[in-house]
């Protein structure tokens, strides 16, 4: 049976009862693990208090980052300060620079494209290689398909068309999330599943992105989090004790 | 002879600030397939409520099974009936009703 994944809920941390709500919403429509946007300055104190109400949800909580950088250093900076800290990190593309940087640096688990500024929607052939070769993601958040209407969502469609139609060529990995700020914008996987089919997604498609590729950067990414993790295809599987 | 007519039976889930009854639920139906598909696709979609629970706010919709994505994305697509914020959640697919109760009491 497939685990479906959510790794975008932009629930705000500070309303828990909110948060409660969000979370209880995405195991009700059957999600096993959610990825709850979080500050970089979160502390332990609260990542324990979501990781309750998931846990009385019985819904896994995955932790995670999403930069803004201006700059190609910026996010550098950013990768090299956070990247031990969290399960997943998402860099929101806003200039070529960082774009390119984000999609060939391993530490980058999701590429992130401003959904309502088309023309910052940098990914191109040339996008699409590089992630490819580092294993970054393309990520598309349904919550603005649901929310514009008109003219904007035809214009997003027609670019998510696009993209996704590079992705699937250069076997970039896509990652379908909600990027709901409310439980009113939670939909289950099989209607966003549905709702891809309007920008050309097929369906065997459409469920990989909402269950075995965002896993599988999950599982990644806590494999090399752990402690017994040394290199890729290297982990500790005993230690002699005493010496 | 007559080309038997395929159909789905979708159950849904309405959740709503407001109290809301079947008329509403088919209306932002109807106009959301309308929205995303246009006339001609609204045409297609053979789209009928078969019943409605306004105490437990369920519904049981059916439509053509050629057109059951497209009916499943319009219904995604609600995000307010009558103005206020509102969610209508697919909770099953069936080809039959019978196979629909059970799967949905279920």
């Amino acid at each position: 049976m497939r685990r479906f994944v959510d790794l975008h809920l932009r629930a705000p941390i500070k309303d828990l009862d909110q948060v409660e709500r969000m979370v209880r919403k995405s195991s009700e429509l059957g999600y096993r693990l959610v990825g709850i946007l979080l500050p970089p300055s979160v502390t332990r104190d609260q990542i324990n208090q979501l990781q309750h109400i998931c846990n009385d949800a019985k819904i896994d909580l995955v932790t995670r980052v999403n930069f803004s950088p201006k700059t190609p250093r910026e996010l550098l900076h950013n990768l090299r300060r956070f990247r031990r800290k969290f399960e997943v990190i998402s860099v929101t593309c806003t200039s070529k620079g960082v774009a390119r940087q984000a999609a060939k640096d391993r530490r980058v688990d999701l590429l992130h494209f401003p959904a309502t500024n088309l023309r910052k929607r940098f990914f191109d052939h040339a996008e699409a290689e590089l992630a490819s070769k580092a294993l970054s993601s393309l990520e598309i958040e349904m919550a603005p398909l649901l929310l514009l209407t008109g003219f904007l969502r035809i214009r997003l469609l027609s670019r998510l068309r696009r993209e996704v139609a590079i992705a699937e060529r250069l076997k970039v990995p896509v990652t379908i999330s909600s990027g709901a700020t409310n439980e009113y914008l939670i939909r289950g996987p099989h209607d966003y599943a549905a709702l891809t089919t309007l920008f050309d997604m097929a369906m065997p498609s459409a469920l990989r992105a909402l269950s075995e590729n965002p896993l599988a950067i999950v599982e990644r990414n806590r494999a090399k989090l752990s402690p017994d993790y040394v290199a890729p295809g290297i982990r500790v599987v005993g230690r002699k004790s005493g010496d | 002879m007559t080309k038997w007519v395929r159909r789905r039976y979708l159950a849904l889930k309405v959740v709503s600030e407001q109290p809301v009854n079947e008329r509403d639920v088919m209306d932002a139906v109807w106009n959301a397939v309308l929205k995303l598909f246009g006339e001609y696709g609204a045409s297609q979609a053979n789209l009928r409520l078969m019943e409605y629970d306004p105490q437990r706010n369920f519904a049981v919709v059916r439509c053509s099974h050629t057109v059951l994505e497209r009916v499943r994305a319009s219904i995604a697509s609600i995000t307010e009936i009558n103005g206020k914020p509102a969610v209508i959640h697919v909770i099953g697919v069936s080809g039959t009703l019978r196979a629909l109760r059970k799967k949905a009491l279920t």
